[in-house]
């Protein structure tokens, strides 16, 4: 089946099998390896991708249900410049990442949840990233970046 | 793991659904958060796929005559979102915020947590309780049932192959009506070991327990004795009491009771 999906700003088209799941056409007929396939069955998160604004698990989609739909995807969130996000920079800074496996999961949700509910306590940032998975870390450096760059209750 | 080929078609239209799930082996995919990864693990293998999310008439949440009607494709997320379900139906929104993670509310709909029929899924837990009715529509007609003749056991219920559950309707909740939805699981998000659903107001009194057996159940007899002027504890002591058992015995007379308290609060 042809598709077409805005990943990032840009056209990519496809020729797919029904059963292409949307991560696989991301990663091998966009190129964009930067989002990364854990577990295939929606738990760990790693896949997240932004479609029409929202997280979803692209592992959960069928590449043909993203036709005519807009995607972003880690590789998005930079400007063209390459300028990287206050997220992004917050992650480096904190240290919220060791092998950088669950990463482009955890920066996609969390994008889409500071432009959602900027305000956020810790708690609630531990509720609302629940659904992505880090290994490495314990959590404690991806938290501490969420919280720089959220304003927290007190402040606002 | 990959999913097994199948066909696959886009349905346009409820009537075009209708005709494609009509046809053999036809699976309707709604938000696919449980089906997809069935499908990627091969312990569903469909031959053909029939994708309902183009078909907008589905997806709404309206309030007429004081009943909700839920179309079946409305995502979770909405459900959560909505002011009309947190003033009305609190309970709703409490056992919705329990399914899976932000990400998974996103595409997962409410139809399709009823539908897949999960022995630990909240929704129909939830909807027991408040006494929901489910309509079913095919090709040959259309039919309302109640939560005890939709759900027969783990992962099943009384949808025939041709049909297509379209919308929940909820009943108006009971003049000053408390609601509580309480679950156990292992981590937050994971499916739940046991949960309960209750509703409570003057000459009414609703239990619907999660974890209690391969469907939602309500807890008849403790529902009873509430209204026959029984303590919280005497009630929840009833509602884990047939359970053969020993831990699930005593997690879901721990969750009753923390459900009533919670709805009391």
């Amino acid at each position: 089946m042809r598709i077409s999906v805005d990943i990032n700003g840009a056209a990519y088209e496809g020729d797919v099998e029904p059963r292409t799941l949307l991560s696989d056409f991301i990663r091998h007929e966009a190129g964009l390896t930067g989002t990364h396939v854990g577990c295939e069955h929606g738990v760990c998160g790693a896949c997240t991708v932004q479609l029409d604004g929202e997280p979803v698990r692209s592992c959960l989609m069928l590449a043909v249900q993203a036709h005519g739909r807009a995607l972003l995807t880690v590789e998005g969130l930079a400007g063209a410049d390459g300028k990287l996000t206050p997220l992004q920079r917050a992650f480096t800074e904190h240290h919220a990442l060791q092998c950088g496996f669950c990463t482009a999961g955890f920066l996609i949700s969390a994008d889409a949840l500071l432009r959602r509910r900027p305000v956020l306590s810790e708690a609630e940032i531990r509720e609302e990233m629940a659904g992505n998975l880090c290994r490495c870390t314990g959590y404690e450096g991806i938290v501490a970046a969420v919280r720089a760059v959220a304003t927290t209750p007190d402040d606002a | 793991m990959k999913p097994a080929p199948f066909a696959y078609e886009a349905a346009r239209s409820l009537p075009g659904a209708l005709r494609l799930l009509g046809d053999g082996d036809a699976q309707a995919l709604a938000g696919g958060q449980s089906l997809v990864p069935l499908l990627n693990f091969r312990l569903a293998r469909p031959a053909l796929l029939v994708d309902l999310n183009p078909i907008a008439e589905l997806s709404y949440l309206r309030r007429s005559d004081g009943v909700l009607r839920i179309g079946a494709l409305t995502r979770q997320a909405t459900l959560e979102r909505s002011a009309v379900v947190q003033h009305g139906w609190p309970l709703l929104r409490q056992a919705v915020r329990m399914v899976g993670h932000p990400a998974i509310r996103n595409r997962g709909t409410v139809g399709g947590s009823v539908a897949h029929a999960d022995p630990s899924a909240e929704l129909p837990v939830a909807l027991t309780a408040l006494g929901a009715t489910f309509i079913l529509r095919s090709a040959r007609g259309q039919r309302t049932v109640g939560a005890d003749e939709l759900f027969r056991g783990p992962m099943s219920t009384s949808i025939a192959p041709d049909e297509l559950l379209t919308e929940i309707e909820v009943p108006p909740a009971p003049q000053g009506a408390q609601m509580a939805f309480v679950e156990h699981a292992r981590t937050h998000g994971d499916f739940a070991l046991a949960g309960a659903a209750v509703v409570l107001a003057p000459e009414h009194a609703a239990i619907a327990l999660l974890g209690a057996g391969a469907t939602p159940v309500r807890a008849v007899a403790a529902e009873r004795a509430l209204l026959a002027g029984a303590t919280d504890g005497e009630a929840a002591t009833l509602a884990g009491g047939e359970l053969c058992d020993e831990y699930r015995r005593a997690l879901v007379t721990a969750l009753v009771t923390r459900a009533l308290e919670r709805a009391r609060r």
